[in-house]
């Protein structure tokens, strides 16, 4: 191996050098992402049937209002335990470094789509490591809020005045998440060439070039890492 | 079955009639359901009635809450004497009312005092715990100011006992649902009083009309007042819009004395909040959002990677490659390979 990685991830690696390809996520981080994301919908579509009475129709895709209420907390624990493994896989590339104060200024001419004058950047951007750090709060708000409100297997863990607040700071969590969610999926959508990443596991060497110059300059550095690492 | 429509009760005294008589109580009546907001207008408006504890009475004799187990047929479990009168220790889903026993010091007057609060559902005009249900007609009140809770559409989420400013609802363990005093919705509506009132051998608890309620407790608190309970009043929180289950206090001017009865209860800002604008501005912020995005992608260039930056990568790859060895190029495995 040819030095520590500091921008790039075990597993990150060049795939194919001719046309360029990069391995961005492993099988297990995308299964790991994948069992997230599923998790995440039901939740959403979950919370957001005993959220608003116009939504409470919801309740029909989990088998009705009780299924949905005993459901609900479990996916949530479900959801707790996944999240936490990509946690432990990503948290370290997402603390905040100098590059992304410079990018967040530039903010105008991301949403341009214009990065030519932006600072490179490792394997995150800002906006990446946003949603990774106001996910991660706000899951960790849900799940503490979520036991004190859960009925059936914590009925008294609270006394009545918290649980009001717990109900209520559990609500708006999950509407700030489902916001985060909905930049998330589109930005993935929006920056062509993302979604592979997730799916596939690689991305082209011309979008590891445009969004993460930094990763792809490290992973080019590297050797091709042999079987046994 | 007779059609013959049950006349509405203004008393627990009286014995029911004895004819079969259809339910009086009907759909037609609801006039407010949890988590439904365009009901259809009432077709009629019953008259308001209440059940009026008089504690000043109440001798502590449970027959109330015998008559509530029987009615209701549940079973609450046999427990332990704590050394306390409340039993059993709680209202639970298998006890709908319950006495709560205070032992009193009075400091003015220096003489002990045994106030005994028959608690339960207070069946508020503005009850929390309908405002709190996120279950379409879990919660229903009807136009006789009666709270009742629909089993059938309960979903056992418990945001009721969030709602709810006196602590009464209980959710069942096995069934699932969340459990209450109906004031006896179910007698009432065939011309009966409840069966609590129907029991209580000192009529310390009185059914009726809620205006005939407040007549029969001016005359009560009178008479207290005479016998030395200046502050002898009754309790019909306006916080709450008023209730439909009322009290007659010796001590009115502090009601928490009796087992913490709340001096002023009302629906808590939290759950106002929570359930007014967090639930319309939650939902059109995530609505915005998701059809902003959709219109983003729609209407805006995507952010392509160009050929310039596949050139540019292969470049960078490229260069970076040429530092290797011959050797290390040799073993290199050629494109494309498995």
């Amino acid at each position: 191996m040819t030095g520590e990685r500091e921008y790039s991830a075990p597993g990150d690696e060049i795939e194919t050098r001719k046309p360029v390809t990069v391995s961005r996520y492993r099988g297990i981080t995308r299964l790991n992402h994948w069992v997230t994301a599923f998790t995440m919908i039901g939740l959403i579509l979950s919370g957001m049937a005993l959220f608003h009475p116009s939504l409470y129709f919801l309740t029909g895709l989990f088998g009705g209002g009780p299924t949905t209420r005993w459901l609900h907390p479990l996916m949530g624990i479900l959801l707790v335990l996944s999240f936490l493994l990509l946690f432990l896989q990503m948290w370290r590339l997402n603390l905040p470094r100098r590059e992304d104060a410079e990018w967040l200024a530039n903010i105008k001419e991301v949403v341009k789509g214009e990065e030519e004058n932006l600072p490179e950047l490792g394997k995150y951007n800002a906006g990446q490591k946003f949603v990774f750090w106001g996910m991660s709060g706000l899951i960790v708000v849900m799940i503490v809020t979520g036991v004190m409100i859960w009925e059936q297997y914590f009925p008294g863990l609270v006394s009545i005045p918290v649980r009001r607040v717990a109900v209520a700071v559990h609500a708006l969590a999950a509407v700030a998440a489902v916001l985060i969610f909905i930049v998330h999926v589109y930005a993935a959508i929006w920056t062509r060439g993302t979604i592979r990443a997730m799916t596939r596991g690689t991305v082209t060497g011309g979008w590891a070039y445009r969004h993460h110059r930094k990763w792809l300059r490290e992973l080019a550095g590297r050797r091709k890492a042999d079987p046994a690492e | 079955m007779t059609t013959e429509r049950a006349p509405q009760p203004t008393t627990a005294m009286a014995n029911p009639p004895v004819q079969p008589l259809a339910s009086n109580l009907l759909p037609g009546d609801v006039v407010r359901a949890s988590a439904m907001r365009d009901l259809p207008a009432p077709e009629r408006q019953l008259t308001k009635v209440a059940k009026l504890i008089d504690v000043s009475r109440c001798i502590g004799c449970k027959a109330c809450q015998s008559a509530c187990i029987e009615w209701n047929d549940t079973h609450p479990e046999v427990e332990e004497n704590v050394g306390v009168y409340e039993n059993p220790h709680d209202l639970t889903p298998d006890m709908f009312t319950l006495m709560r026993f205070t032992e009193y010091e009075n400091p003015e007057t220096n003489e002990f005092e045994w106030l005994i609060r028959k608690d339960g559902c207070m069946h508020c005009e503005d009850p929390g715990c309908l405002t709190a249900c996120p279950a379409p007609g879990a919660i229903v009140q009807y136009s006789n100011g009666i709270v009742d809770f629909i089993s059938d559409n309960c979903i056992g989420c418990g945001y009721c006992v969030a709602g709810c400013p006196f602590n009464i609802p209980r959710i069942h363990k096995t069934a699932h649902v969340s459990k209450k005093c109906t004031l006896c919705s179910d007698r009432v509506a065939v011309g009966q009083g409840p069966a609590c009132a129907k029991a209580c051998p000192t009529q310390a608890i009185v059914f009726g009309t809620k205006d005939e309620m407040i007549a029969h407790a001016e005359m009560r608190i009178e008479d207290l007042k005479e016998r030395g309970y200046e502050n002898a009043g009754l309790y019909d929180p306006q916080g709450v819009g008023g209730t439909h289950v009322m009290y007659v206090l010796h001590h009115a001017d502090k009601p928490s004395l009796y087992a913490d009865l709340p001096d002023d209860p009302k629906i808590s800002a939290v759950v106002k909040g929570w359930k007014g604008a967090a639930k319309d501005v939650g939902l059109a912020a995530m609505g915005l959002a998701a059809v902003g995005a959709m219109a983003h992608g729609a209407l805006a260039r995507a952010n392509e990677v160009s050929a310039h930056d596949d050139a540019e990568a292969q470049e960078m790859v490229a260069h970076a490659a040429g530092r290797l060895t011959v050797e290390e190029e040799a073993a290199r495995p050629p494109e494309g390979a498995p």
